[in-house]
């Protein structure tokens, strides 16, 4: 165990810092001025980057948390256990920097604790909101368990841990209630937001996609996470993770033919419209590619070929939540919206901070597995961590 | 009880009273307007014009015909932004209003989520986007002079019967005699049934379609959708979290037991390490 906290200042590492000085100079600017004064934001496009993009795909993008807690501790596929950690850190930054995006984008911030005790329990939001806010908490306490593996501090490790199975039940039911109702947001779009995305099962689809977003998440992650600390990607867990992603990708589009043609509107996907191609685009090379490409073994046991695939996973999903939020509602609620420099400057800086976090927790906490036993796990072929590997 | 007031497009001369006597009422600012060739400025509500009057050409045969329509907040009998809402900041009062609490009751829930404006089918709650701490704004059905016996500013203001104030069944009524009786408009009162139904009432002799009204819309209200799908939370919780729970203690006990401290190692560790 090393004594000291180190972080290694790179040029890039510079770079982030850089950026994320900017963003919260504009950020405080944002709460002096108002919203007015530094995005674009107007009556016709109430919600633009910040809930589009930061908030409504970062937290699916952080889906790879609950996911993989889902596959590790509820079904106990232990051969995943070397990825765990890095998925729920990702995750607890992915919220926190939502959380965070969030409190920049409501307009009376200074009411940000009222909702806690005003219950508008028939809104959707109302079970988003608390969701979250319970779901970064329990975050917050997994990460406790091994937070103090570093700062030993006995006591509150010992309750931690005693309390650690409800809190991994709980860190999957939350998320699952507001993955979906992050998409149950929507469904007061009825007669506005295209045919093609409006669903009375839109949480269905949003939930589902935040799960097998999950491990090509994942994937994404260990290579980068591989390439800059040198270390060899962990191949053998990525590839038989791809089997949970291809089988949910292929529910995911059997529902949605079925759903499009419960609903008659199965035509719309190909008149030609702006609106039918982005999503003949989504579902095409983002939906059926990496199905294929998952299905075929000599791409899938190839890094390039699980990565390449999980990549378009993982855009697809951010494209799926903006044809929801842009596309889909661009005819019905005219106006324009393009996202002003300061909210960019914003967005980039909320994502070079969870790069440096992520990066700093890393190196200083015991987040990656340890690599003499993946060789070995590795080289025996079966199971990656049996009980004796991980002693040896 | 509930209030009602019925708007006669086939009347309205397009004067635009309505829009003074509502600014003059609730003391809103007055914009600086330009010469433009936009005859339909300023075109849509705002947090500074809660309602508008938007004028439209009609080409019917060989005729063309100016419509005027008054637009404002509808005060849906079952109001979207109410349940959009997760502080609870609007309610519908039993007066038929709907209004914002925080403006309104002095009850200043509001975080400016925006939510209502995403939930409201007719585009109207709007933001007062210049201020450091803006409120969201919208017709209020003149709730205070309501509540008074009186009717509001805009009703006051009409020069020719346009508007007409009234209880909503007999309003409702009146509107059905007079589409019924003359064969010039268009059998439907608009509001009557859109999303659940409307405080406010609409006849025209030109397709509504054609003066910016949305048809064909849902006659189910927004609340019931949201509701459809929000009822099922609590059991999905509870049944999720038992399904979860049973998983997880038969698959442990097929399991074997990890020591996860010695599995994972910091990577400023594993570098000091390998630098030894």
């Amino acid at each position: 165990m090393q004594k000291t906290w180190s972080f290694k200042l790179t040029p890039f590492r510079k770079l982030l810092i850089a950026l994320a000085g900017i963003a919260v100079v504009v950020a405080l600017a944002r709460f002096i001025f108002g919203l007015g004064a530094v995005t674009n934001l107007n009556d016709e496009w109430p919600w633009g980057l910040w809930i589009g993009f930061d908030l409504l795909c970062g937290i699916a993008l952080a889906g790879g948390g609950f996911s993989t807690a889902f596959i590790v501790h509820v079904l106990h596929k232990e051969k995943y256990l070397p990825i765990a950690r890095a998925a729920l850190l990702t995750s607890l930054i992915g919220y926190i920097i939502a959380l965070v995006s969030l409190l920049l984008d409501i307009g009376r911030w200074t009411n940000c604790w009222r909702p806690f005790f005003y219950w508008g329990y028939h809104s959707v939001l109302f079970e988003v909101f608390w969701c979250i806010s319970l779901y970064t908490t329990v975050q917050v306490l997994e990460f406790g368990d091994i937070f103090f593996e570093r700062i030993k501090i006995a006591p509150l490790k010992n309750i931690l841990s005693k309390a650690m199975t409800p809190l991994l039940i709980l860190g999957i039911v939350l998320p699952s209630l507001h993955q979906s109702s992050l998409g149950s947001l929507y469904i007061v779009t009825v007669d506005r937001l295209n045919p093609l995305w409006w669903s009375m099962i839109i949480p269905f689809f949003f939930v589902w996609s935040a799960f097998f977003l999950g491990p090509a998440m994942v994937t994404i992650e260990g290579t980068l996470a591989a390439r800059a600390y040198n270390r060899k990607p962990e191949l053998p867990v990525f590839e038989s993770l791809t089997k949970v992603t291809m089988w949910m990708l292929i529910v995911y589009l059997i529902v949605k033919i079925i759903d499009l043609n419960y609903r008659g509107v199965y035509s719309m996907a190909f008149n030609g419209s702006f609106e039918s191609n982005m999503f003949l685009v989504e579902m095409i090379l983002f939906v059926l590619v990496p199905i294929i490409m998952y299905a075929i073994p000599s791409i899938r046991k190839q890094l390039w070929g699980v990565v390449t695939a999980s990549a378009l996973v993982v855009i697809g999903v951010i494209f799926n939540r903006m044809n929801v939020v842009f596309t889909g509602m661009a005819k019905s609620v005219g106006g324009s919206y393009f996202p002003s420099i300061w909210e960019w400057l914003i967005t980039i800086g909320m994502w070079s901070i969870l790069v440096l976090a992520y990066l700093f927790v890393v190196e200083n906490f015991p987040i990656l597995a340890k690599e003499h036993e993946q060789e070995t796990a590795v080289s025996s072929g079966e199971s990656i961590s049996t009980g004796t590997s991980v002693k040896a | 009880m509930s209030k009602s007031v019925l708007v006669d497009i086939t009347r309205c001369i397009g004067c635009r009273s309505c829009m003074v006597a509502c600014k003059t009422w609730n003391d809103l600012p007055a914009g600086k307007s330009e010469f433009t060739n936009n005859w339909d400025a300023p075109g849509k509500v705002d947090a500074d014009n809660w309602t508008v009057v938007n004028s439209f050409l009609i080409e019917q045969g060989d005729q063309v015909k100016w419509r005027f329509v008054k637009r404002q907040c509808m005060h849906c009998n079952e109001p979207a932004c109410e349940s959009a809402c997760f502080t609870h900041s609007f309610v519908k009062t039993k007066e038929g209003a709907v209004i914002y609490k925080p403006t309104e009751l002095n009850q200043d829930y509001c975080v400016g989520c925006r939510y209502c404006m995403i939930a409201c089918p007719f585009g109207v709650p709007s933001f007062q986007w210049d201020k450091a701490l803006p409120f969201v704004q919208k017709c209020r059905f003149c709730y205070d002079r309501v509540k008074e016996g009186m009717q509001p500013a805009c009703v006051t203001a009409c020069p020719t019967g346009t508007l007409t104030y009234g209880e909503k069944d007999k309003l409702l009524a009146e509107a059905r005699q007079r589409i019924n009786s003359n064969p010039n408009y268009i059998k439907q009162v608009y509001g009557e049934k859109e999303y659940g139904g409307t405080s406010w009432l609409y006849i025209s002799d030109v397709p509504f379609e054609q003066i910016g009204f949305k048809t064909n819309v849902s006659t189910k209200s927004i609340p019931s959708y949201t509701w459809d799908v929000l009822k099922w939370t609590p059991y999905i919780f509870v049944g999720w979290g038992a399904i979860l729970t049973a998983l997880h203690f038969y698959t442990k006990r097929r399991a074997e037991v990890h020591h996860e401290e010695e599995m994972y190692e910091a990577v400023n560790t594993i570098e000091d390490n390998k630098d030894e």
